[in-house]
């Protein structure tokens, strides 16, 4: 595994060999070289959108969109995802410079961690009187 | 409201027919790019704006239909009533908000004529004397410095864009520009209301229309018409070709159908 990128509006698709998450454009191959398809994307690249609902909150991705520029994704995320009262920031992120995980790694990566119950903090008692915790 | 009303309150039911009429039109015009636009996300940048326009349309066509008093029936007009069941020489839209056609370079053209006229428009009328016309202007003063903002961004791209999309959209504005200066025009009715602290003064809103505008077409690369032709006539009701289509498909429903729910 080589490489990712968060390119794809269904998630991570690796960029070279793999196997491929989330639905690729129908006859668009997605690793290899760019097809025509990617090629006419290039100006109109995908941007992944957080929003942050209220003051003291995170960002939370929220989805993702095309747009020419960084200026233009932004507004483009607000019109379509904060229409509603959803947000109070927007950062919006190439998703070619998100660099994702891989399904082929998913056993090394994350499996180690299902056993180890005591990495948990259910086995501290809270002490009686502690607040803001 | 039962008693005839006063004739200030005419005066005022008139001008936020004017200021209601302008939000309506654009707002139906700027619908006719549903699913038309460049691209998906640009669709939903335009309706959010139509939607603007039809939340300030609603406010200012009930307090004008309230302030008109009741009708020969007895009854109060209402935002439905005013929408419509009038016919075309009943609208006071300027003629800017109508005109039809183009493409998405002149429909941005607009955006940007019109939007650099509302905000100070929506700024000078949140002190109108008039409570009813100042709420709408408070929340509309948000609103329009976005669409001046997204006007702007799509001018300059287009402007200083490629050779392609720098002719259409000066094209665009070319066909626009005439028909601004109809906003800034004074008559018996703003003369009235000036006086009475309720309207804002056209005068004083076409030197901060024209530095705004100036300024986007400077960065864009794009060049101010020199044309002096000023077509004019909406606010008497005299309106183009294209406006009795815009009012066919708006009202042909609620006419074919009175009273159509869903």
């Amino acid at each position: 595994m080589t490489g990712s990128t968060a390119a794809g509006s269904h998630g991570a698709v690796p960029v070279t060999g793999g196997p491929v998450t989330g639905a690729p454009v129908s006859g668009v191959p997605v690793s290899g070289t760019p097809s025509d398809e990617r090629g006419a994307r290039r100006s109109q690249p995908l941007w992944e959108v957080f929003v942050r609902s209220r003051r003291g909150l995170s960002h939370t991705h929220v989805g993702s969109l095309h747009a020419p520029d960084a200026h233009m994704a932004l507004r483009n995320a607000r019109d379509v995802y904060t229409r509603r009262e959803e947000g109070v920031s927007i950062w919006v992120v190439p998703a070619a410079e998100v660099v994702a995980s891989s399904p082929d790694e998913k056993d090394a990566f994350f499996d180690p961690a299902g056993d180890k119950a005591y990495r948990h903090p259910t086995f501290y008692d809270v002490p009686e009187g502690l607040t803001h915790l | 409201m039962t008693a005839p009303t006063t004739a200030t309150q005419q005066d005022v039911a008139a001008y936020a027919l004017r200021l209601g009429d302008d939000a309506l039109v654009l707002g139906q015009r700027l619908c006719e790019w549903a699913a038309r636009s460049p691209q998906i996300e640009e669709d939903v940048a335009l309706l959010n704006l139509a939607l603007d326009h039809l939340g300030a349309a609603r406010s200012l066509l009930t307090h004008a239909g309230v302030l008109l008093g009741p009708g020969a029936d007895g009854v109060v007009r209402s935002e439905d009533d005013l929408a419509y069941l009038r016919d075309e020489g009943d609208w006071t839209n300027a003629l800017v908000m109508e005109l039809d056609g183009g493409d998405f370079g002149q429909t941005m053209a607009r955006q940007l004529l019109v939007a650099a006229y509302q905000l100070p428009l929506w700024q000078a009328l949140a002190s109108s004397e008039d409570a009813e016309i100042a709420g709408v202007a408070g929340k509309a003063v948000k609103e329009v410095a976005y669409h001046l903002d997204h006007a702007r961004s799509w001018v300059v791209r287009l402007g200083d864009g490629t050779a392609e999309s720098h002719r259409r959209v000066q094209a665009g504005l070319d066909e626009v520009w005439p028909y601004a200066f109809e906003l800034f025009e004074r008559d018996a009715l703003t003369e009235r209301l000036l006086a009475a602290g309720v309207a804002a003064d056209p005068g004083l809103l076409e030197p901060q229309w024209r530095a705004t505008v100036e300024d986007v077409l400077a960065e864009a690369t794009l060049t101010v018409p020199e044309t002096t032709w000023r077509p004019t006539g909406g606010r008497t009701g005299a309106h183009t070709t294209g406006f009795g289509y815009l009012l066919a498909e708006l009202q042909h429903l609620h006419r074919s159908h009175p009273g159509a729910t869903w």
